[in-house]
């Protein structure tokens, strides 16, 4: 009964031993080495190969009947993939095929074989996999709430080493503390935290959650036990807090990471607006970029002062805001009405070919004498607001966060109103919305103006963020990437935005090493998302119960 | 009384969009026929690209029509499969021309870059159907459809990572090089004949296969009704994964034929393609063979005379540079117009 399941083993090694060797191959190991996670022990590199091979040991444990087995068939796991990945080192310095995989590099052996060349590093790396094989195994043997206390606490690790530099960049304002705290991380030039930094993470983090697993319930029967005025004014207490931080942030950010954040705003706009098209009405759209595009170009050709362009009229920012928005909302209509009757795949086809459109228009000589062509419009003053000039990430930040309010608002207003309701059954069925009385083409219609109206706002304030509007900055990969956001965050879920701009507009801008594979990282995430938790990391609750029981009827 | 009470207003706009669009290509084709700027022999020469051109698209619009045919889902990621196929196909052109087999035995190097790029192509769709599609059958219609653009985005950049993102020049084989004169100024290029009558093979083989062999009849039956096929004894998962294998050898080849045409490979070089033939299969009936290769022709020529037909005679400047412009607004227009397309059962209100 206790039977060993080799094979199971042997496939998960394999597999994981596939991922690494692309992971090298992609130049992801050579670009992240840079990176420590804690200085000069552990680079970002080597923690990328380790998840890989404890995640690959952590199902390989689960699949084997009983712990010792588990144990045993992880290591295994990890040995087969170190093999693999001697295979590589074997084949890089052997043969020359740097021709064709550009990646295959010394740097890389150095890497793999942790500089001790081929014979010895082998040694070395297959050690290590092995090792960490069966660490991943003795994690899954742990009781849960020690494992999810550790694997937390390795987390935080993880992110604190990598925000290393980002996480100091504020601090040296303040001397004080960023002394106090110099013990944490690498000295000098290291990146990434110090062993002992590591350790005190380590130990705060986990301690803390295991703790809080231990008295989570007594702390929330003595919030619930509280009467209720009490726990109104918690509440409140709260909420003040958080404006006074949001108030108060780019003081404390500085210019760089202010920069961050309206970036990351600015994707929660669209965001917002995405996920009224496609989270509540259900209409896949993939030419989302245009009304970016729109409300940007509106604003570069009514405000620009060069006079180059033939219908630069020099207007003043907040009088060209509403046009902007009105252009936009009106293109979202125009654009609306052909695809009124097309459903699902067609609609994503057609939506994507309008985006197109657009920027290939944008870019064409023909229109060249009005927009700019391929050299985009310059010169677009910033705007002023109550004396003061919003040309600085940190003055713009309000400006920002003001228009991710307002849409915040509308949208959760929206969501419970009487519309939001239509395109939530619309989304269900259009079939039997209409038979119920909702008129569809209305409804469609004012989901793709409400949608554009937040795009258009978006892009106008692109426009006075960077000065400079090029045709390039509208490709399709904005709309893919504001759909990766949504989608991750959870399709119809409005806290879901702002997750899935967290975790993919802000972690690339903050992780200069990871915009390259920014793509690939969407893609592979979009795929892997749907097949475990297509409902998203914050789902929407009738989104999540429809996920469900589609799976189920499957089964 | 019935027809008055079916009109509204969004297809009154409809029709006045597509009338003035009529009224432009009629106008535009008018003035430059008048002009008379172009040559009888720059017409034929721009014909005959476009049918080259047509017949990848018509390839490639193959293995939409079929995955269609059978799951009901756009397969985003075909282009990255037609763009896999060219990638291999140029390391084995690539290293054959600096080993000089090229230049003793062309035919025979020929053979072996489709070969190549055809089995490539062929191992990628099997993976991507069994990783990412597969899992998925039975789910909502938004999430495979998510995982065709993820996969289609992940395949780009996995490429760009191994490979590399400069554009590479694929080597000039001597073999194709050259025209063939047809009298008077007329000639065709030995490529552009190449590409035509290889496309037209391969079309034919498919129009056998699905017609006439085991597998082709229980294609059919799979895309009329899955649930009654697998009663009739079919094995519904290897139809499936047979269709998407036909599907992307048709691309890996079109990948080959491309290059043979243009002469450069990039990680990107799929995503304009894959967009057009599926415009192409649109345009013949989406699910529906015999027409995607009619959609992919057509939409060839009318890419390659469009912009100087219908747009110079306007004085518009550049009008090649618009040439998308004019694919993508005839995918709308047709699927305002003629959902079925050509040839095609009315897919895209009812079932999609």
């Amino acid at each position: 009964m206790n039977q060993f399941n080799w094979s199971n083993a042997v496939r998960l090694g394999l597999i994981a031993g596939i991922i690494g060797v692309l992971i090298a191959l992609v130049g992801m190991v050579e670009t992240f080495d840079e990176r420590d996670i804690v200085a000069s022990t552990l680079a970002m590199s080597w923690t990328m190969l380790f998840i890989t091979i404890l995640v690959a040991a952590y199902m390989s444990a689960s699949n084997q009947t009983s712990n010792l087995l588990g144990v045993a068939g992880s290591t295994i796991t990890g040995f087969i993939f170190s093999l693999v990945m001697c295979v590589l080192v074997f084949i890089v310095e052997t043969f020359d095929i740097r021709q064709t995989f550009v990646n295959a590099s010394p740097t890389l052996v150095d890497i793999l074989t942790f500089e001790r060349g081929m014979p010895g590093g082998f040694i070395y790396l297959i050690g290590t996999g092995t090792i960490v094989g069966a660490l991943g195994g003795g994690i899954y043997i742990l009781p849960e709430k020690i494992r999810r206390a550790l694997i937390l606490g390795f987390g935080v690790i993880t992110f604190v080493g990598l925000m290393e530099d980002i996480i100091r960049v504020p601090m040296r304002d303040f001397p004080t503390v960023s002394d106090a705290l110099s013990w944490m991380f690498g000295r000098g030039s290291e990146s990434g935290l110090s062993i002992l930094g590591a350790t005190v993470v380590f130990v705060l983090v986990a301690g803390g959650n295991y703790l809080w697993g231990e008295n989570q319930s007594k702390i929330n029967a003595s919030v619930q036990k509280m009467p209720e005025t009490r726990q109104r004014s918690l509440r409140i207490l709260g909420y003040g807090l958080l404006i006074l931080v949001v108030l108060y942030l780019p003081v404390v950010l500085g210019l760089y990471l202010t920069e961050v954040v309206n970036v990351t705003g600015l994707f929660i706009l669209m965001g917002l607006g995405l996920n009224i098209v496609v989270g509540f009405a259900g209409l896949l759209d993939l030419g989302y970029v245009a009304f970016y595009a729109l409300g940007a170009y509106i604003i570069g050709v009514l405000t620009n002062l060069s006079g180059e362009l033939t219908l630069a009229l020099g207007w003043n920012y907040w009088l060209a805001l509403p046009l902007a928005l009105f252009g936009a909302v009106l293109f979202g209509i125009v654009l609306g009405i052909p695809v009124l009757n097309m459903r699902g795949d067609y609609l994503a086809i057609v939506t994507l070919g309008f985006g197109e459109i657009i920027r290939i228009m944008a870019l064409s000589d023909y229109l060249k004498p009005h927009i700019g062509g391929s050299q985009g419009i310059v010169n677009i003053p910033p705007p002023e607001f109550l004396g003061v000039l919003l040309n600085k990430p940190q003055t713009l930040y309000y400006l920002i966060v003001a228009g991710c309010l307002l849409a915040l608002f509308i949208s959760q207003r929206l969501r419970d109103s009487r519309l939001g309701r239509s395109w939530k059954a619309m989304r269900e069925d259009e079939d039997v919305a209409q038979a119920m009385g909702i008129n569809l083409v209305a409804t469609k219609l004012l989901a793709f103006a409400t949608g554009a109206a937040f795009s258009g706002l978006s892009g106008s304030i692109l426009a006075i963020k960077l000065g400079t509007i090029y045709p390039h900055s509208f490709a399709l990969l904005i709309s893919i990437n504001v759909l990766a956001l949504i989608i991750v965050g959870g399709l119809g879920s409005i806290p879901g935005v702002f997750v899935g701009a967290l975790l993919l507009a802000a972690m690339p801008e903050l992780l200069r090493e990871f915009s390259e594979y920014r793509l690939l990282i969407y893609g592979a995430l979009l795929v892997v998302m749907m097949q475990v938790r297509p409902e998203g990391f914050w789902p929407e609750e009738t989104h999540k119960r429809e996920f469900h029981e589609a799976t189920q009827e499957a089964k | 009384m019935q027809a008055l009470k079916k009109f509204n207003w969004t297809d009154l706009f409809m029709w006045v969009v597509g009338g003035a669009l009529l009224l432009l290509i009629v106008v535009g084709s008018t003035l430059t026929l008048q002009q008379g700027k172009y040559t009888a022999v720059q017409w034929f020469d721009l014909t005959v690209f476009g049918l080259a051109q047509g017949s990848v698209y018509a390839l490639i619009a193959l293995g939409y029509t079929l995955v269609y045919g059978i799951l009901r889902m756009i397969n985003f990621a075909h282009s990255e499969i037609f763009m896999s196929g060219a990638f291999i196909g140029y390391f084995v052109a690539a290293s054959m021309q600096r080993s000089g087999f090229m230049q003793e035995n062309p035919l025979l190097g020929i053979v072996f870059i489709f070969i190549t790029a055809m089995t490539t192509s062929a191992i990628l769709a099997i993976l991507l159907e069994r990783i990412a599609y597969r899992p998925l059958r039975g789910a909502p219609r938004l999430v495979p459809l998510i995982t065709a653009i993820g996969a289609s985005f992940f395949l780009q950049y996995i490429f760009r990572g191994l490979f590399g993102t400069q554009n590479r020049a694929y080597p000039e084989i001597a073999y194709i090089q050259g025209a063939i004169p047809l009298g008077g100024d007329f000639q065709i290029q030995k490529i552009q004949l190449i590409v035509i009558i290889a496309a037209a093979l391969m079309m034919a083989f498919l129009a056998y296969f699905v017609q006439f062999t085991k597998t082709g009849k229980a294609m059919r039956a799979v895309s009329e009704d899955k649930d009654v096929a697998a009663l009739m004894g079919i094995d519904v998962d290897k139809i499936i994964v047979r269709t998407f294998i036909i599907g992307a050898a048709l691309a890996g080849a079109a990948g080959v034929l491309y290059c043979f045409m243009f002469r450069i490979v990039t990680f990107y070089m799929g995503f304009i393609p894959g967009l057009k033939a599926f415009t192409a299969a649109v345009l013949g009936g989406i699910g529906n063979p015999p027409g995607a290769m009619l959609g992919g022709l057509f939409l060839g020529i009318f890419e390659s005379l469009g912009p100087t037909l219908f747009l110079d005679g306007l004085g518009i400047p550049a009008p090649y540079q618009l040439k998308d412009v004019i694919a993508f607004t005839m995918l709308v227009m047709i699927l305002i117009f003629r959902p079925t397309g050509i040839l095609g059962e009315r897919l895209s209100r009812t079932k999609a």
